[in-house]
């Protein structure tokens, strides 16, 4: 049956050979050829230059912020994100759909106009500017514009793993659970927390990879202080610009580790995902 | 035991409920039967506090709990589709009532863990499903996954269990065992009960009383034998049992709608005319085994009309092709009602032909 149907859309040999070559070359010239290129470039000079460039005071200065600017907006994001998926699909209101569009409202927009958005907000010139230099509160420039701009960039990755999720399950174990007795908090605790957990812990990675590695938003709203408010792909750019090539594919390896150990973790969870939806699914008969 | 006045309720612009006013007694078991849409589900929503009414007043033992909210109303619920917490053990779900209750309490409550457990235990094995406890509810069947939410529900001793569409999601050989079960139980335990169903067969089947609701009104409310041999308008007549709706005029039997059961229908000999008095021509299309008895389907020769007829036991079965005169042995009478689903598929009969054999 399966072997009919495949062999039913099933393209030549030749076609097949050809798309599947093309795919392959792709991924390797766009994807695994920078990837290599970039842990060479690191340690071309050997593993000594490697080791100094990542720990001078700058690098190890950007590598505390981006732990920092994640560490807050993260965890922040996967509060929001929950809260979010949680409103729009176990209740209804007035202005559900607008807020499900706002959303994805970050993926829309370019990085560099989310920046420019909280310039325009916080900065000297903007629109709170004069109030916050009144009361001696910086933003812009400063680790806060930083954290703001990541949160902004980085929202809708838990919200838009947990929405569909949390759609398709519905509400009725939630209804069980208060027709039972359990408070709001015994019922998002118990119940709908496990059933997420996957799902939200996939969501967070990505969430933290991004937050990570965030590049447009915060250039524009970090000021590129040395030492004081450069992440690690900032202070990658910097290097680079200063022709420190090792150093810039030094830290640049950091980031392109990260990445790695983010793909990995996905895939396992996918995999962990899978595995318990088709064993819920399989149990389902009647 | 519950009553519910003049219950109103909207969705959006679409009105559910338009005034419904139903008294359960204590220890009643009660269908709430109707076709999809008919706001059965609302009334059972809105008795759990699920749901909230518009306008109106639901009472429990007299007490007016409009206003409370599900936790508070001492009610257990099974959903249609189980709604079982897929992450926890069988006996942990039977036991989540308990549990949530005694940690709201900080364990003041005489149910320690081992109480709970064995409390557990026990409705398991009142559903007849001892020692499936350790098991996830992915590993059990439809109707142990329903057993096991009927027995989440009765844990926490609720004064009135409500039941929405408990069958509906299980196959037929399930749901008779199912509903075997729930009666036993029911005549066990003497909980007052409500469930919804659109299946005639399990209101009827299971109910002390069926209320029949329609486009978010009540129709009737009456014991199954009442609904079945009396019903009160012409669309619970129609929508109970299997029904024929015949033109009067056709049968000199006046204007309104005749609403005669296959069963009901006679096979007249046709050959001479005065057997074709207050008759009519059918032409038989298919017919079928059912059970004993032989269906046959034909239409109306003078409109085209589907009509379900049974026939007799020791008679010749019309074959498909076969013209025959059938006249209504017993009918019940209605003013002719175009909403009928019947009624608007087909032009009338012409009037009364009487003349033409007299």
């Amino acid at each position: 049956m399966n072997a009919q149907i495949a062999g039913a859309t099933a393209e030549g040999v030749f076609t097949r050979a050809f798309l599947i070559a093309l795919a392959l070359l792709f991924l390797a010239v766009f994807l695994a050829l920078p990837l290599v290129v970039v842990f060479a470039a690191a340690l071309k000079a050997g593993l000594g230059p490697f080791r100094e460039a990542i720990s001078t005071p700058d690098a190890v200065s950007a590598i505390k912020l981006t732990l920092l600017v994640a560490g807050i907006s993260v965890p922040l994001n996967m509060v929001f994100g929950v809260t979010a998926s949680w409103a729009i699909t176990k209740f209804s209101f007035p202005g559900k759909s607008l807020l499900t569009t706002l959303i994805d409202l970050p993926f829309s927009v370019s990085p560099v106009v989310s920046g420019l958005i909280f310039v325009l907000l916080f900065g000297a010139q903007g629109l709170l500017g004069p109030w916050l230099a009144a009361h001696d509160v910086k933003i812009i420039f400063a680790v806060p514009g930083i954290v703001l701009a990541t949160m902004f960039i980085t929202f809708p990755f838990v919200a838009r793993e947990l929405i569909p999720l949390m759609a398709e399950q519905g509400k009725d174990e939630e209804e069980a659970a208060i027709s039972l007795g359990a408070n709001g908090w015994q019922t998002f605790w118990h119940v709908t927390l496990p059933n997420i957990r996957w799902g939200l812990l996939y969501g967070v990675l990505l969430c933290n990879a991004r937050a990570m590695g965030e590049f447009g938003a915060v250039s524009v709203v970090s000021g590129h202080i040395r030492g004081e408010t450069n992440t690690l792909p900032l202070h990658v750019e910097i290097l680079y610009n200063e022709y420190d090539y090792v150093g810039a594919f030094a830290v640049a390896s950091l980031l392109a580790g990260l990445a790695l150990v983010t793909l990995v973790a996905k895939t396992l969870l996918e995999w962990r995902f899978d595995l318990n939806s088709s064993h819920v699914t399989r149990g389902a008969k009647p | 035991m519950i009553n519910l006045t003049n219950i109103t309720k909207r969705f959006g612009q679409y009105p559910a409920l338009h005034g419904i006013d139903l008294s359960i007694r204590p220890g009643e078991f009660i269908a709430l039967l109707g076709p999809s849409g008919s706001g059965k589900t609302t009334v059972l929503r809105i008795m759990a506090g699920l749901e909230f009414q518009d306008s109106g007043e639901v009472r429990l033992d007299g007490v007016d709990v409009s206003s409370l909210k599900v936790a508070d109303r001492g009610v257990g619920f099974v959903f249609q589709h189980y709604a079982l917490f897929r992450h926890m053990s069988v006996a942990d779900n039977v036991a989540f009532g308990l549990t949530v209750r005694r940690n709201k309490s900080r364990g003041k409550t005489r149910n320690s863990r081992r109480d709970i457990r064995a409390r557990a235990d026990e409705l398991l094995r009142l559903v007849q499903l001892d020692g499936m406890g350790r098991r996830y509810p992915a590993q059990l069947s439809g109707g142990q996954r329903q057993r096991v939410a009927l027995a989440r529900a009765l844990a926490v001793e609720p004064k009135l269990l409500l039941l929405d569409e408990p069958f509906g999601a299980l196959d037929a050989q399930v749901r008779k065992d199912l509903r075997r079960a729930l009666r036993d139980l029911h005549q066990q335990m003497g909980l007052t009960s409500v469930f919804v169903t659109h299946d005639q067969e399990e209101a009827l089947e299971l109910a002390d009383r069926v209320v029949v609701m329609n486009a978010g009104r009540i129709e009737q409310i009456g014991t199954p034998d009442e609904i079945y041999a009396a019903p009160a308008t012409p669309f619970v007549s129609h929508f109970v049992g299997e029904t024929n709706l015949l033109p009067g005029s056709l049968f000199g039997r006046g204007h309104g709608d005749l609403h005669v059961r296959p069963n009901e229908i006679a096979i007249v000999a046709g050959d001479a005319p005065d057997d074709r008095q207050d008759s009519a021509e059918v032409q038989i299309v298919n017919r079928f085994r059912k059970g004993p008895l032989w269906r046959i389907e034909g239409r109306l020769a003078c409109s085209d009309r589907l009509i379900e007829i049974d026939s007799a036991p020791g008679h010749v079965v019309p074959a498909p092709g076969d013209s025959i005169w059938i006249r209504p042995k017993t009918a019940r009478t209605f003013p002719a009602s175009p909403d009928l689903p019947a009624n608007s598929l087909n032009l009338p009969c012409p009037v009364s032909r009487q003349g033409e054999h007299a």
